[in-house]
């Protein structure tokens, strides 16, 4: 983005070398090398099992990275360096890291037993003690923002798909996060309600918020990615700029995913 | 059932016969014949004196049992719910010492009758004459005979009350572990600590599940603490049974003491279906509507 006038060497959000990462002697990623500039949207794509989520999981520290180094917003995810040793975080200290990075999930997983409101104003109210009226207020904003004002005191339960990711979306953004993760935002969705939610995506990434997005919709990575990277088997096949990828892969694995991809959809961004 | 005509072929209105319920029939008059019979027998039974049922039954020393019984059983289920709150969310935590401790706990409440229990903590004496609380090396402290602290009431309360809160860790941790797993997820990602996590967004969730046994509990702890009659807790049971071991009614008493294990029962029963209605279908509403849980556990102004 913005390579004309770039401030001087912003130093990139996410540096992943090498990342490892397994669980009960199954390995899911083999050494995933991938970088998010400032600003920057990456968009992530490839067949289900590819690691896709796993990574997205680990830049969040929800998943814990096992090889490699992952560096995410400057700090290596899990560890601080001290002592001539790497300390593994508290759950304190994960905590504190999360609290800069918003996630945004594929099953919305806004909190059952609150409004849409008091979900948006959950994180400033228990996490960074924000006094409620105040807290009550900016949620509001958030909603405005995602177009849900008036369903500030519904339930998750009495609004739609759409609704609710949306919501989702607005309670990630209450805590003003300098790293956005989206974990498949629309696959849930009944197709009807999938253009709601990317643009608001799209209006987020207008903004200049760096965001990582995992994602089934190649064309929203067209119209709005500024990198694409393909998954497979635990690594990163290939990365470029989307429509440079998207109109000639180099890889034989991303030939073959694309036109199933392709195939199977046709999006409302496609010429 | 039907009961507005049909129209027949022609147009003509025919109305609808009555269904004959032969089995229900029968298996009233079944019924009432049998139970019919049974409360003759009681009833006329020679042997049994109704008179002292009735003189009994709002006696003086009935009537401080029934309130001692009521005592017992709400300090009871009051311990062993805080209690059992603490040791579900040790056994949940990553600390393999706390769960394991936690677990430990449960296997050996649940493993011991609550008989034995009662009974050990009413002889604690034989294993500790004085309980000490002191600062170590020094004079400073305090000490009570264990007789006086032990007392019927004391170690009815303890036992039924441990007891009580290894069964009610169970139903807790069952509560916790069915709140969906991605809203645990969604508090991490947020920024939140795990403990903040499990009091802000995961119990008052699973309190949905949690509260109607809790109802449960109470009510089946309003009969098991007439075991108390054992360690003499002068509750319902331990008085009927003075009473009856000085004038030999034991029917007459029995059937006193069923009376207001009833009443209580129902009243209980009344009182959880007011609870199950409010929290139910809906634990939020404890949240926000205001009473001692929301003062307990946080809000966000809405």
């Amino acid at each position: 983005m913005n390579a004309g006038a770039a401030p001087a060497a912003v130093a990139p959000v996410v540096v992943a070398t090498g990342v490892r990462m397994g669980y009960g002697g199954v390995q899911v990623l083999n050494g995933v090398d991938f970088t998010v500039a400032s600003g920057e949207v990456s968009c992530v794509i490839g067949p289900s099992g590819s690691g896709k989520s796993t990574f997205l999981r680990c830049l969040n520290g929800l998943e814990p990275v096992l090889g490699g180094s992952l560096r995410v917003l400057g700090e290596e995810v899990g560890h601080t360096l001290r002592d001539g040793r790497y300390h593994p975080w508290t759950p304190k200290r994960f905590a504190a890291f999360r609290r800069n990075i918003g996630m945004v999930f594929q099953r919305f997983n806004l909190f059952a037993h609150q409004s849409a409101l008091e979900n948006v104003a959950c994180g400033p109210v228990h996490v960074l003690g924000t006094p409620p009226d105040r807290a009550r207020t900016l949620a509001m904003e958030h909603l405005d923002r995602v177009g849900l004002a008036d369903h500030a005191h519904k339930r998750p339960h009495q609004l739609s798909g759409g609704q609710q990711q949306r919501v989702a979306i607005a309670r990630a953004l209450a805590m003003n996060p300098a790293l956005m993760l989206f974990d498949e935002p629309t696959s849930a969705l009944d197709p009807e309600l999938v253009d709601e939610v990317l643009e608001v995506m799209k209006s987020l990434a207008a903004e200049g918020m760096t965001m990582v997005v995992v994602t089934h919709e190649i064309a929203f990575a067209r119209e709005v990615g500024d990198r694409l990277a393909f998954f497979a088997d635990g690594v990163v096949v290939e990365e470029g700029r989307p429509r440079e990828l998207l109109a000639a892969p180099e890889h034989e694995r991303t030939r073959a995913f694309l036109s199933s991809v392709l195939g199977a959809q046709e999006g409302p961004f496609e010429r | 059932m039907r009961t507005e005509p049909i129209a027949d072929g022609s147009g003509t209105p025919v109305p609808v016969a009555r269904t004959w319920h032969w089995g229900r029939w029968l298996a009233a008059a079944v019924a009432l014949a049998v139970a019919g019979w049974l409360a003759y027998l009681v009833v006329v039974n020679p042997h049994l004196d109704w008179g002292k049922v009735a003189e009994y039954l709002f006696n003086e020393r009935i009537l401080s049992g029934v309130w001692v019984t009521i005592e017992i059983s709400v300090l009871a289920t009051a311990l062993g719910l805080v209690l059992g709150v603490l040791v579900a969310v040790m056994r949940l935590a990553h600390n393999p010492v706390l769960s394991g401790l936690a677990a430990f706990y449960i296997w050996f409440f649940r493993g011991t009758p609550v008989l034995v229990q009662l009974i050990f903590w009413y002889n604690l004496a034989f294993l500790f004459p004085e309980l000490v609380l002191k600062v170590p090396f020094t004079m400073i402290g305090l000490k009570w005979d264990t007789n006086q602290v032990m007392t019927g009431f004391t170690s009815a309360m303890l036992g039924l009350g441990l007891n009580l809160a290894a069964y009610f860790a169970e139903t807790v941790r069952a509560g916790i572990q069915a709140v969906d797993r991605g809203q645990t997820e969604a508090a991490y990602a947020l920024g939140m600590t795990p403990a903040r996590r499990m009091r802000v967004i995961v119990l008052p969730q699973a309190l949905r599940i949690i509260i109607p046994p809790t109802g449960n509990e109470f009510i089946s702890m309003l009969k098991t603490t007439s075991l108390v009659y054992v360690v003499a807790g002068h509750d319902l049971m331990t008085n009927a049974s003075q009473i009856y071991k000085a004038n030999n009614r034991i029917m007459e008493l029995l059937i006193v003491a069923s009376v207001w294990y009833m009443v209580m029962t129902a009243v209980a029963t009344f009182l959880q279906g007011r609870l199950e209605r409010r929290f139910g279908s809906d634990a939020v509403r404890l949240v926000r509507g205001g009473g001692v849980a929301a003062r307990v556990l946080p809000k966000v102004a809405a």
